[in-house]
């Protein structure tokens, strides 16, 4: 089968059009902070089970230096970001979805910054052999830098042959800038790692996607691209449209196909990866640093001078907003991730993790206040705009009533996993119902309820064989209870026994 | 008009034989009810376990509200499928709790083996003489354990990690 991609820009019928609000925070040139005096590395960063600490408290630590290891799937190691004296290992308010207490290894820097010596200085990737390059990436705690900080190494050895990596730069929420200017500095550095990409996943083929409202950086990876004089690599403009950087969205809009429902980009033959974490695995190779910083763009009108800043991960945001002038004013919420899909923080002393590309702080009356906030909700009128807006394809009016009647099955049916929150249908919506909203805690519902089956399911199991092995027990019993008294010795059986004695005994007197 | 008759007759009878339930549709039919029930295996209903309430529910004779893990929403889900009144729950066989898992306090464990024959998921290591423990991961949070121990050194603590990750983030 042939594989076409589309480089030039394709219009989705889905998404909405929001401002960009990006032209704040891209004007200067990315921002590389000293690091901070003390660091809160949380140790739930990435898409599985937290890391297991293995530095104590009171012990010394270099840039770079593992502090925590991976220890299922979908986890990934965690490296010191700042050298430095571990001073805890506690629970602590760190940016996550819940807003949960996680716990986090604190480390109080001793200003050298000096690196982890016996870190291995990683040889040329392309003389490397694909898993041998996964394994370096993982042993550098590479995560997806998108946001949902799914392992990088593990994402790479799915076993399924790969058609082409799709380098995802389309950056389509409002006033996120990260991968943005990322591109349009380090253009070369993102082409380099997708090139190490490539060898790792085994593809010959390679799609950068940038939004066609970036045009310097489309221009910067031009560029970048004819120093290198790869052909395998090609750029591909997607139109920019909210959420066309989904990582479905994005594979539709350049491909043509879509994932399956429940199913992975690696089920159609395509390898999503952000733009970031590409940068990230190019540095890795070429400095020996696992990754242990991130752009994050802190912008918003409610900061003096917006801009994308190089931090350290487990950096106090306050930190970054200083770096960025300040306060302007009192900001009327300070978000983390985009205005769509962000969360809103409780306050900035919270250090950004992994998953971090932007911080927000917004004056009053900046952001469209949430319709739920101002307007109150009132009923559908099935004007089927949310249906158009969807990017997912799902029908949120027939899910928001499923919603209502908490059907589990009809969820099911009409799609509800596939929902990817991105707000789109809120935001159409004439009737201001907080679709959103129901939808997510109609996902935790639900794979509670899905978590729930399986357990008891396992439960079940464990009965079962429990009472199959008392059953056979008890028969064995049975059986060994009837052997001894069928064993009960017969008069017959004396007498042939009493005969052979007697025989015994006459050899016995008769051989001397 | 005969003919219709006489089909209809035989549809009919065909349709009643149908209807006396065979062996298997009623294993099916208790596998079913199981299905909705959480399978603590706690016995709280009296049964000696899920399965053994659900054949209990279908012979008629047990009522659909003698689980407490479950609660209501099995409660519901019983009704649902049997097509039956939903019954509120019957407190006399114990309150709905949050689950939790049982943890054996090992400083002060004898070894007597006693837990182990109760546990109805084997979720119980450990042999006589040796201190016992509960691999909480299977531990199904039933307490048949707890009244078994001559030393009272088992207590039920508020599950936290591991499968209902989830609940502690909504």
């Amino acid at each position: 089968m042939l594989h076409t991609y589309n480089l030039q820009p394709r219009r989705p019928s889905w998404g909405i059009r929001a401002e960009a609000r990006k032209a704040e925070s891209t004007g200067h040139a990315i921002v590389i902070a000293p690091p901070p005096r003390e660091v809160a590395i949380s140790l739930n960063q990435s898409a599985g089970r937290p890391a297991v600490p293995i530095v104590e408290p009171g012990e010394k630590v270099s840039t770079g230096q593992p502090v925590a290891r991976a220890t299922a799937p979908g986890s990934a190691d965690i490296h010191a970001s700042i050298s430095g004296l571990v001073v805890a290992v506690e629970e602590r308010l760190v940016f996550s979805a819940h807003h949960s207490m996680e716990t986090a290894i604190v480390i109080r820097g001793d200003g050298t910054d000096e690196d982890f010596t016996p870190h291995p200085v990683a040889n040329d990737p392309m003389s490397m052999t694909p898993a041998e390059i996964r394994q370096t990436i993982a042993g550098a705690g590479i995560v997806g830098l998108g946001g949902a900080m799914f392992p990088t190494a593990e994402k790479l050895s799915c076993g399924a042959r790969i058609h082409a990596l799709i380098l995802n730069g389309v950056e389509c929420e409002p006033y996120i800038s990260c991968d943005e200017v990322l591109l349009r500095y380090r253009a070369a550095r993102v082409l380099r790692g997708a090139q190490i990409l490539m060898r790792a996943a085994g593809t010959q083929r390679c799609i950068v996607a940038v939004e066609t409202d970036m045009p310097e950086a489309r221009v910067a990876v031009h560029e970048a691209l004819e120093t290198l004089n790869d052909d395998r690599i090609d750029v591909s403009q997607v139109t920019a449209k909210y959420p066309s950087g989904g990582e479905r969205q994005v594979l539709e809009l350049i491909t043509g196909r879509q994932v399956p429902s429940g199913g992975l980009p690696q089920d159609i033959g395509y390898l999503c990866q952000n733009v970031g974490t590409a940068a990230a695995v190019a540095d890795f190779f070429a400095t020996g640093r696992p990754l242990i910083s991130r752009i994050v763009t802190v912008t918003g009108q409610g900061v003096s001078r917006p801009v994308n800043i190089e931090a350290r991960i487990g950096t106090p945001i306050a930190e970054l907003i200083a770096m960025a002038g300040g306060y302007r004013g009192t900001p009327a919420k300070l978000i983390a991730g985009g205005p769509m899909m962000g969360i809103a923080l409780p306050d900035d002393g919270i250090p950004i993790s992994k998953a971090n590309n932007c911080i927000i702080a917004a004056a009053p009356g900046e952001l469209m206040e949430t319709a739920a906030e101002h307007q109150p909700e009132l009923p559908c009128i099935r004007c089927s705009e949310c249906l158009q807006a969807c990017p997912a394809g799902l029908q949120p009016q027939e899910l928001l009533v499923a919603c209502r009647q908490q059907d589990r099955q009809a969820l099911e049916s009409l799609g509800l996993p596939d929902c990817l929150e991105c707000g789109c249908c809120d935001y159409v919506c004439p009737s201001a119902i907080p679709l959103t909203a129901r939808f997510s805690l109609a996902k935790i519902g639900f794979r509670q309820a899905q978590l729930e089956e399986r357990r008891a399911l396992h439960a079940r199991q464990r009965f079962e064989a429990r009472e199959a092995r008392l059953q056979q027990q008890a028969v064995q019993r049975e059986h060994e209870l009837q052997e001894q008294s069928a064993g009960v010795v017969s008069d017959s059986q004396i007498d042939a026994v009493m005969a052979r004695v007697a025989r015994d005994k006459n050899a016995d007197t008769e051989k001397p | 008009m005969i003919v219709m008759a006489v089909m209809a007759a035989a549809i009919a009878l065909l349709l009643g034989m149908a209807a006396r339930r065979l062996p298997g549709n009623e294993q099916a039919a208790v596998d079913r009810i199981n299905d909705l029930l959480p399978q603590i295996q706690c016995g709280r209903c009296d049964y000696p376990g899920c399965r053994p309430y659900a054949a209990a529910i279908l012979a008629g004779q047990a009522d659909i509200n003698q689980c407490p893990p479950g609660g209501e929403t099995t409660i519901r889900a019983i009704a649902d499928l049997l097509d039956r009144p939903a019954l509120s729950p019957d407190l006399s066989c114990g309150h709905h709790d949050p689950l939790a898992t049982a943890v054996i306090d090992e400083e002060h464990c004898i070894g007597c083996a006693r837990c182990l024959q109760e546990c109805p998921v084997d979720a119980i290591l450990g042999a006589q003489f040796f201190t016992h423990t509960v691999i909480s991961d299977e531990c199904t949070g039933c307490e048949l354990c707890i009244a078994s121990c001559p030393v009272d050194c088992i207590a039920m603590s508020a599950v936290s990690a591991g499968t209902r990750a989830i609940v502690a983030h909504v």
